[in-house]
């Protein structure tokens, strides 16, 4: 088929055949909101006649703030949900008199951290408030009466002798008046009517029916499909390359050769050397891409192991550490004790693996360019872009399709750079996909490393010593803009429980040099670190007979806040451990009741970016693998935006601890990555999956966010449960086939 | 070598690579993108379709193998009003990303017409997969989708 006629055979096909031909040009619909620099009224579009449309300014992942942060707005907006039609909104900068000479249009866009909803609980409402109070002056000036004197519900805007405005007949002459400078009052949480709400997926129709665009779906008529062969060894090269086979598959139009990163500059743009095709098709592209002959040079890791590294770190842990956090005198606990306890949890790499592979649609001009990709950092991909093309960061049009997953693998921009690159050369539009076997072998991993955890007792069973070392891959290795930050921040939580909860205390970090590139994966630091902490102190529990419930409470004290100094502080309550804790205890029957013959309980607790989790399993173990009967989780997030989401993002990290903890690890040989589909990486399926009871404790703390909070406890919950139904401490992750006889 | 074939009730055809999967079609050339990649090797049902009625996965389906073949993609199970299993998914507030809800959608249509009540066993029989982890949700969907179809068929 030649170009014409698959082009034409693209529209004729698209709305016979009931699809949609996604047709993005430069500016578009978003422009709508565009022209109104910055302020209230770039996130709300009211139109006579039409459904009252909010814009979402955060890149969604499956974390829900497509819906909750309109939701925010609808809230002080005064806007029942049924009359609103959410729109995702354009990554937006504005020109600005500061330093950069650049302004967020519509503040944080990017997903991280669990951060939408604590950043924006007050500011979006106030977005809201701000414009019912204007839309409330327009119905003043019109009616003659003091705004003080009028009401609003429902989008409408109430005169006190039972007058009615819809906000659509005040919109218009609203925008030309001016807006509140100051913070305007705010509703009661008593007032709420949408916030607090059990709210679905404000998208879900068009997700249900395959009409969503996500960021691997996007055209432009003229884009050409690359796929990039990338250099299997971690700082390898193109040694030799042969590309008269791949010029010769039907439909490939390029072969273009992506440099290695500087070894000096680090991972600043991609990860790896490689070869890109560029065809018509991404079948075409596919089989140019396998018709390539590239000798790699395997580059200076050619030797290194995984299982190596394991080596390198329990050496390491015999030598002293960089100190994370110490109080009192651990070493002297230590010689005056009556017990000590000594355990090493053993974490691997573990891939992020988003359902959708990692893609870029990049049409670069000469002084403007238009990118559409899934990614949870848009303006890191401003500036990438901006750096390696010169084009004005105004110039340059991000938009944020519904990504297919993050879990933080998309806060890394590699693939806008490859994609660039690829632009670059070809000069035209370019629509870049990564394989699976691309995304596995050329990920930002979790790290792998192990953790040493020791505690001290005296002769009456009290703890009075805790010491947590790690040995770990570096997190700044061939980064070298993270060389000036303590080498153990994101490795080692040293204000985590039992922190604080015990008079000798010592945390400690060893960075290991290992090829590997490491990133964020979803609650990247405690989503290791809980699984040696709540473990070891299940150990310490059992093994001075003490409840393993008790303990803890014990430990956790009176109620009370203390410091914490790393994301998600700055502090840490100890009350509100207690209660997730104990609720989730108490939902699962703990000490209650006899269990059947070969079934345990256990438990864990932790806090997680500002909120409280705690999960409560109960579990068998049946051929060697373990069954969750039954899996509690309850949590205190602070003020709850959306309980349904809310309780969708516990289920679902849930289910991905699960699948973590017994099936999940990237091992490396010989310098590169083992694992590279679904088949030797298996993610959990639904005949693996529980239940997950969730119970949200309804608090009046600050809003905490929830996409990470159900992870971290998940994996010494289960492990926990294990030892109580078997005896079996599991203290290398993953499960496997560790329990099969 | 011209393949034809009916995709969402049209008669086509296909004059290009014989050795091309369908989703490369549907989402090179057909404009259907509803249809997702997600392994290119059969083992997560993201590009899952319907062929004469039942879900195959179409990343490791050949255009040559589709001669004759009438094809249904996620576009058109609600061409004419949501399906029963579309209905429950919105109910049941299944989708966390989204991107294998069309899969997991499709396999479980194929699923209810084999299997009009299926227990959690029948259930776990779909191996699709989903990195969110909307599994229980998706369980309570198609238990709800199959008390919808049962009702309708009744009513």
């Amino acid at each position: 088929m030649n170009e014409l006629s698959r082009r034409s055979f693209l529209k004729v096909s698209a709305t016979a055949l009931g699809g949609l031909l996604l047709d993005v040009n430069f500016g578009g619909r978003a422009a709508a909101f565009a022209d109104r620099g910055q302020g209230p009224w770039v996130f709300v579009r009211i139109d006579p006649g039409q459904p009252i449309v909010i814009g979402a300014r955060t890149a969604e992942i499956g974390q829900g703030v497509k819906t909750s942060l309109p939701m925010l707005i609808a809230e002080e907006l005064d806007v029942a949900w049924e009359q609103v039609r959410v729109e995702q909104l354009p990554y937006g900068l504005i020109a600005a008199d500061n330093e950069l000479g650049l302004d967020g249009k519509y503040g944080a866009q990017g997903a991280g951290g669990s951060t939408s909803i604590p950043d924006s609980f007050i500011e979006l409402r106030q977005v809201g408030a701000k414009l019912r109070r204007v839309l409330m002056d327009a119905a003043a000036e019109r009616w003659q009466i003091p705004r003080e004197n009028l009401l609003t519900d429902r989008g409408r805007v109430l005169h006190p002798d039972g007058r009615t405005l819809p906000y659509a007949d005040l919109a218009a002459r609203a925008m030309e008046l001016p807006l509140a400078k100051e913070d305007v009052p705010l509703k009661a949480s008593s007032e709420f009517r949408v916030i607090g709400k059990a709210t679905r997926v404000a998208d879900c129709e068009e997700i249900v029916t395959g009409k969503t665009a996500f960021g691997i779906d996007a055209r432009l008529d003229n884009a050409l499909v690359a796929l990039i062969a990338r250099c299997p060894y971690f700082e390898g090269d193109i040694e030799s390359l042969d590309d008269s086979a791949a010029l010769a598959v039907p439909g490939v139009r390029k072969v273009i050769r992506i440099p290695a990163p500087d070894p000096v500059k680090g991972l600043i743009n991609h990860l790896a050397a490689g070869v890109a095709v560029v065809a018509d098709d991404t079948w075409a592209a596919k089989k140019g891409r396998d018709a390539l002959k590239i000798a790699w040079s395997p580059g200076p890791w050619s030797k290194d192991s995984s299982a190596a590294l394991e080596q390198k770190a329990l050496q390491a842990l015999d030598n002293t550490g960089d100190s994370a956090r110490r109080d009192g005198d651990f070493a002297a606990a230590r010689s005056s004790a009556s017990r000590v306890l000594e355990a090493d949890y053993h974490m691997p790499f573990l891939a992020h693996c988003t359902m959708e592979p990692q893609n870029a649609l990049l049409d670069l001009r000469e002084d403007r360019a238009l990118l559409i990709a899934s990614m949870q950092s848009p303006g890191g991909a401003s500036r990438m872009i901006n750096s390696m093309t010169g084009i004005d960061r105004l110039k340059i049009d991000i938009r944020m399709p519904r990504s297919g997953g993050g879990f933080g693998r998309r806060l890394e921009n590699d693939f806008v750079a490859e994609a660039v690159h690829v632009a670059k050369a070809l000069k035209a539009p370019v629509r870049l996909i990564w394989t699976r076997e691309d995304d596995m072998q050329n990920d930002w991993y979790r790290p792998s490393g192990v953790h040493r955890l020791s505690a001290t007792l005296d002769a009456q069973n009290a703890l009075t010593g805790w010491s947590h070392r790690a040995a770990a891959s570096d997190r700044r290795f061939r980064l070298p803009e993270r060389a000036d930050s303590p080498s153990w921040l994101g490795c080692l939580d040293p204000d985590a429980f039992p922190a604080g909860c015990v008079d000798n205390f010592a945390a400690e970090f060893i960075p290991l040099e290992f090829g590997l590139p490491r990133g964020w994966w979803r609650g990247p630091l405690p989503s290791f670190t809980a699984f040696a902490i709540q473990s070891f102190i299940d150990e310490v529990a059992v093994a001075s007979a003490q409840d393993p419930l008790a303990f803890r409470l014990k430990l956790l004290g009176q109620s009370r806040e203390m410091p914490y100094s790393e994301h998600g502080g700055p502090t840490i309550h100890t009350g509100r451990l207690a209660n997730v804790l104990t609720r989730a205890a108490t939902e699962i029957g703990y000490g209650e009741k006899p269990l059947p013959q070969g079934h345990g309980i256990g438990l864990a607790m932790h806090f997680v970016f500002g909120g409280y989790a705690a999960h409560a399993m109960q579990v068998s173990v049946e051929n060697g693998r373990p069954v969750v009967h039954r899996c509690v989780c309850a949590l205190d997030v602070g003020q709850v935006v959306n309980p349904l989401g809310v309780e969708a993002q516990i289920m679902g990290a849930t289910i991905d601890g699960l699948s973590t903890a017994l099936n999940l690890q990237i091992t490396v040989k010989d310098g590169r990555v083992e694992q590279d589909n679904f088949s030797n990486y298996p993610l959990l399926r639904m005949a693996e999956a529980p239940d997950v009871e969730v119970h949200i404790l309804r608090t009046d703390f600050a809003p905490s966010g929830a996409g990470e909070m159900g992870i971290p406890t998940v994996a010494p919950a289960l492990a926990n449960a294990i030892y109580a139904a078997t005896g079996k401490r599991i203290r290398r992750l993953p499960i496997a086939d560790q329990l099969k006889a | 070598m011209t393949i034809r074939f009916r995709l969402n009730g049209a008669e086509l055809q296909f004059d290009g690579a014989t050795d091309m999967p369908l989703l490369w079609y549907l989402r090179d050339y057909a404009g259907l993108t509803g249809t997702k990649f997600g392994c290119g090797i059969a083992a997560c049902g993201a590009c899952t379709v319907h062929v004469d009625g039942g879900a195959l996965r179409s990343c490791v389906l050949p255009m040559q193998a589709l001669a004759g073949k009438d094809i249904r993609t996620i576009e058109d199970l609600g061409a004419n009003g949501l399906h029963a299993v579309q209905r429950a998914w919105i109910q049941e507030d299944v989708p966390q990303c989204g991107y294998c809800q069309s899969g997991q959608i499709m396999a479980a249509a194929d699923l209810l017409t084999r299997i009009p009540q299926p227990t959690d066993s029948d259930i776990a029989t779909i191996t699709n997969i989903c990195r969110c982890g909307t599994y229980p949700r998706i369980r309570k969907a198609i238990h709800r989708a199959a008390a919808i179809l049962k009702e309708e068929s009744t009513a």
